[in-house]
């Protein structure tokens, strides 16, 4: 398989390295999908009067899980289908409306290899509306080492999260 | 341990609860489904040569963990809505705050869960904070484990929820 899907390299990454960003204009049907798409059936992401009403917001908002396959997306765009995430965690600040261009930013951490060999970058991403950080997330995830290596080979031990 | 919790909250701290089985088996569908809404176009999601080749086989975007155990929305025969994340519809009961968000996740990712498996999950209440003032009104946070396991026992995912239970514009 070469690099024409995407194989990203430990080897091409350095502290410091920004990925490139991704802009999307969120709608209401990209809120109502993305919950649905997660099973999520709670109003406040369908239903603008219970947001409003019920929530003190001023519309419908993307729902946790959405954000969490919108960072899901943002990192595989740049590592290709050998990537593979161990860990996400973010904090949502503000909550992300209708209307709103959201915008992906990341930078790299940190570079290294586990004591199994296994490659791991360490991401510091943000969704920003305007100049605000309504999500920062910090992300770890396995890219491969050599052009032969697949880090969706390991399992148990050799899998560390 | 936070001590003007009302009892019944401060035995949950820690205790595993709602041991459960998801409703139906990871397919397909809804990981298509999942993909578009977001355009991820990854093609170990779409493409079955690439996913034969580095996983063996379809697996599940690892983000969609959640979404093979939220419960059908109507079932036959169920009399109440079931929810998903009960422990979070408790806390919001018996401590008296009818509205809230979710403000923090993490997920740490384990086996890849792949079509046909069926995940069985629990949830494990970690934390609850005093009474807090935010720009929403007047709450408590809490911090939700869930553990998410495949049908060989194998882990499939650890993830933590924080939520925002609270009264609007305050109490």
């Amino acid at each position: 398989m070469g690099r024409g899907i995407g194989r990203l390299l430990l080897s091409d990454v350095a502290p410091g390295d920004e990925m490139p960003k991704l802009a999307y204009d969120v709608t209401a049907t990209t809120v109502i999908l993305g919950a649905l798409a997660t099973r999520d059936w709670r109003p406040m992401h369908h239903d603008r009067d219970f947001a409003q009403q019920r929530n003190g917001v001023k519309d419908i908002f993307l729902n946790t899980p959405n954000q969490a396959a919108w960072f899901e997306r943002y990192v595989e765009d740049w590592t290709g289908p050998l990537g593979r995430l161990g860990r996400m965690k973010f904090r949502m600040r503000d909550s992300v409306f209708p209307g709103a261009r959201m915008v992906f930013q990341g930078t790299v951490q940190k570079v290294g290899t586990d004591e199994k060999g296994c490659g791991w970058v360490e991401l510091s991403l943000e969704l920003r509306v305007g100049e605000k950080t309504m999500t920062a997330c910090e992300a770890r995830v396995a890219v491969p080492v050599s052009e032969t290596d697949n880090p969706w080979a390991r399992k148990g031990e050799d899998w560390k999260p | 341990m936070n001590t003007d919790l009302p009892s019944e909250v401060q035995t949950w701290i820690g205790q595993p609860r709602y041991e459960e089985a998801g409703e139906f088996e990871v397919e397909r569908g809804y990981m298509l489904t999942s993909l578009a809404s977001v355009e991820n176009g990854n093609p170990l999601f779409w493409d079955a040569d690439v996913a034969r080749a580095l996983t063996g086989g379809w697996i599940a975007p690892p983000t969609t963990i959640s979404l093979w155990f939220r419960p059908h929305w109507w079932a036959p025969g169920r009399a109440k809505a079931r929810q998903p994340l009960q422990v979070h519809f408790d806390l919001k009961e018996v401590l008296g705050l009818p509205e809230a968000i979710m403000t923090e996740n993490e997920i740490v990712f384990h086996e890849p869960v792949r079509p046909g498996d069926r995940l069985t999950t629990r949830q494990i209440l970690r934390e609850v904070s005093p009474l807090k003032t935010t720009r929403l009104g007047q709450g408590r946070f809490w911090v939700i484990d869930v553990e998410y396991m495949n049908q060989k026992g194998q882990l499939a995912a650890r993830e933590s929820y924080t939520g925002f239970g609270y009264v609007k514009g305050g109490a």
